[in-house]
């Protein structure tokens, strides 16, 4: 496979857009990211978002008639997999050139879906009744097994957001930007123990759109920027609800998303050169880095406190701040693919001195679905 | 948030009915594999082990060991009289894990600890049943 992105672009703004819709979020993301790839809507020919407002709705608002569809909607990670099938849409000549959006109003809730769910539907059953609230009570459950298991502290747990405020300090399109120190961190409300309120990610509005075309496009009609090459993909799933994930310290679908993707792509962890791990609470980051084989098992609390993923550490990681500090709009996967792209290039607020190879692991759910990109700014 | 809204009433579906009339006769039912013998949840018709499709209900013993929880600060609607309240998820002697809310005990850190055997109570929600658990050795 010969992918490449062309385009790649965000929101004008983030954070609190009470006059975007989510529909609008969309549609600038779509805007921004053909602007940067220099294309207009005639040059598209595949769509790619999730289910709400779906594939459809954006390709007929553009304007763009698609021979090529995919709803894919399996959390905040589904444009990573947007991005795989768009591949192998391309390489199997379904469609020549994919445009992928993103927007959500995550904070203001501006044609926003509902986020109700059924009472007989599995959350209804099996999880609402035990008063439940989204992530931040659901998502975090799976840590103290964690801890017990492997030693984590909770020193270590609020280290992961201490490291990312060093990154986000640098960029000022992050939301919060001011550096902490562990002490801030578990000072700081208790959400669900034992997360505070800067383990928890943010809740903003914003969006963000990629176009991929193949190699041998790209280089036949020329790019505005260089192109970055998708190396290597994967993905995987395990449990619609986080009780049945089948190990609380470690995610199956973080290790066989990456074990795919770091082979698709011929790499080992010692070429990567830059890091984005879906951080939608502090401890996503810690399993990522053990689950994708970065760390030994139970290591990665103290290379994280140590300084490791920090600016000069030897695997900068969430360079933005991540979902913790830049930007969480609920499906925070275009962002972080956003930031990979940005440092492959070389325009990255908090730039990271020669990167060649970044990898992305976007984080669906609950650890319910995940996906691996390794993208590199030099042709394989 | 309105303190008197009510819990969440879950609604029962043709493949969980079972566990629901279980609950409300004061049972823990959970389905179990003929062909592997293995127990496993959520209520489904065909075995995720193996794939048989020649599964039973059982009533198991309600005896469980906390697999792991959070103790959530912000009450869901119904939850706000409750203080802060333990969302766990427990593993049953069965083997099979299920998430569920820590009862008859003070809801802190020190007071639950990792793997404590505890029991299943069932608590009446509107016209359903839930299952919950409590400490298996403090209460008498």
């Amino acid at each position: 496979m010969s992918a490449v992105i062309i385009g790649a672009a965000e929101t004008d703004e983030l954070g609190k857009l009470p006059d975007r819709s989510a529909f609008l979020l969309h549609l600038e993301g779509a805007r921004n990211a053909l602007a940067d790839a220099g294309l207009t809507k005639d040059d598209i020919d595949g769509v790619a978002t999730v289910g709400a407002p779906g594939p459809v709705q954006i390709a007929h608002a553009l304007g763009i008639t698609p021979a090529w569809l995919d709803g894919t909607s399996v959390g905040g990670t589904s444009f990573l997999f947007h991005v795989r099938h768009a591949m192998a849409a391309i390489d199997a000549g379904l469609c020549h050139t994919v445009l992928i959006t993103h927007g959500e109003s995550g904070r203001s809730r501006v044609g926003a879906p509902p986020r109700a769910f059924g009472r007989d539907s599995l959350l209804g059953q099996f999880e609402l009744p035990y008063g439940t609230m989204g992530p931040a009570t659901t998502f975090t459950v799976t840590a103290l097994r964690y801890m017990k298991d492997t030693g984590l502290t909770h020193e270590q747990l609020a280290s992961v957001a201490v490291a990312q405020r060093r990154w986000s300090s640098r960029n000022p399109r992050a939301a919060m930007r001011d550096l902490v120190t562990i002490e801030d961190v578990l000072a700081s409300r208790l959400v669900a123990y034992p997360f505070h309120l800067l383990e928890c990610c943010l809740v903003t509005d914003g969006g963000g759109a990629l176009v991929v075309t193949s190699r041998e496009r790209a280089e036949a009609l020329g790019t505005r920027k260089p192109p970055v090459h998708v190396l290597g993909a994967g993905e995987s799933a395990e449990s619609p609800i986080i009780s049945q994930m089948e190990d609380f310290t470690t995610s199956r679908s973080f290790r066989l998303s990456s074990q795919a993707a770091f082979a698709d792509a011929k790499i080992t962890h010692g070429d990567v050169d830059h890091l984005m791990i879906y951080d939608a609470f502090a401890h996503i980051p810690i399993y990522g880095l053990e689950d994708m084989g970065f760390v030994g098992r139970g290591e990665a609390g103290a290379f994280i406190e140590e300084g490791h993923t920090s600016p000069g550490g030897r695997l900068p990681m969430n360079t933005n701040g991540g979902g913790l500090s830049y930007t969480h709009t609920g499906m925070y996967g275009m962002f972080a693919m956003q930031e990979s792209i940005r440092q492959l290039r070389g325009e990255a607020a908090a730039q990271v001195p020669g990167v060649e190879i970044g990898v992305v692991l976007g984080n669906g759910g609950m650890f319910m679905s995940a996906a691996t990109l390794v993208l590199s700014n030099r042709r394989p | 948030m309105s303190a008197d809204q009510p819990k969440a009433i879950p609604g029962p579906t043709p493949e969980t009915q079972p566990f629901w009339d279980g609950a409300a006769a004061g049972e823990l039912r959970v389905q179990r594999c003929v062909a592997c013998a293995r127990h496993y949840f959520y209520p489904r018709p065909v075995c995720p082990h193996c794939g048989s499709a020649e599964v039973e209900w059982v009533t198991v013993s309600g005896q469980a060991s906390l697999y792991s929880y959070v103790i959530s600060h912000r009450p869901a609607p119904g939850f706000a009289g409750d203080g802060p309240y333990a969302i766990a998820v427990v593993e049953l002697d069965e083997g099979v894990r299920m998430m569920t809310n820590i009862v008859n005990t003070e809801i802190t850190p020190e007071n639950l600890e990792l793997d404590m055997p505890l029991r299943v109570v069932f608590e009446p929600r509107g016209d359903m049943h839930v299952p919950l658990f409590e400490p298996a050795r403090d209460v008498a």
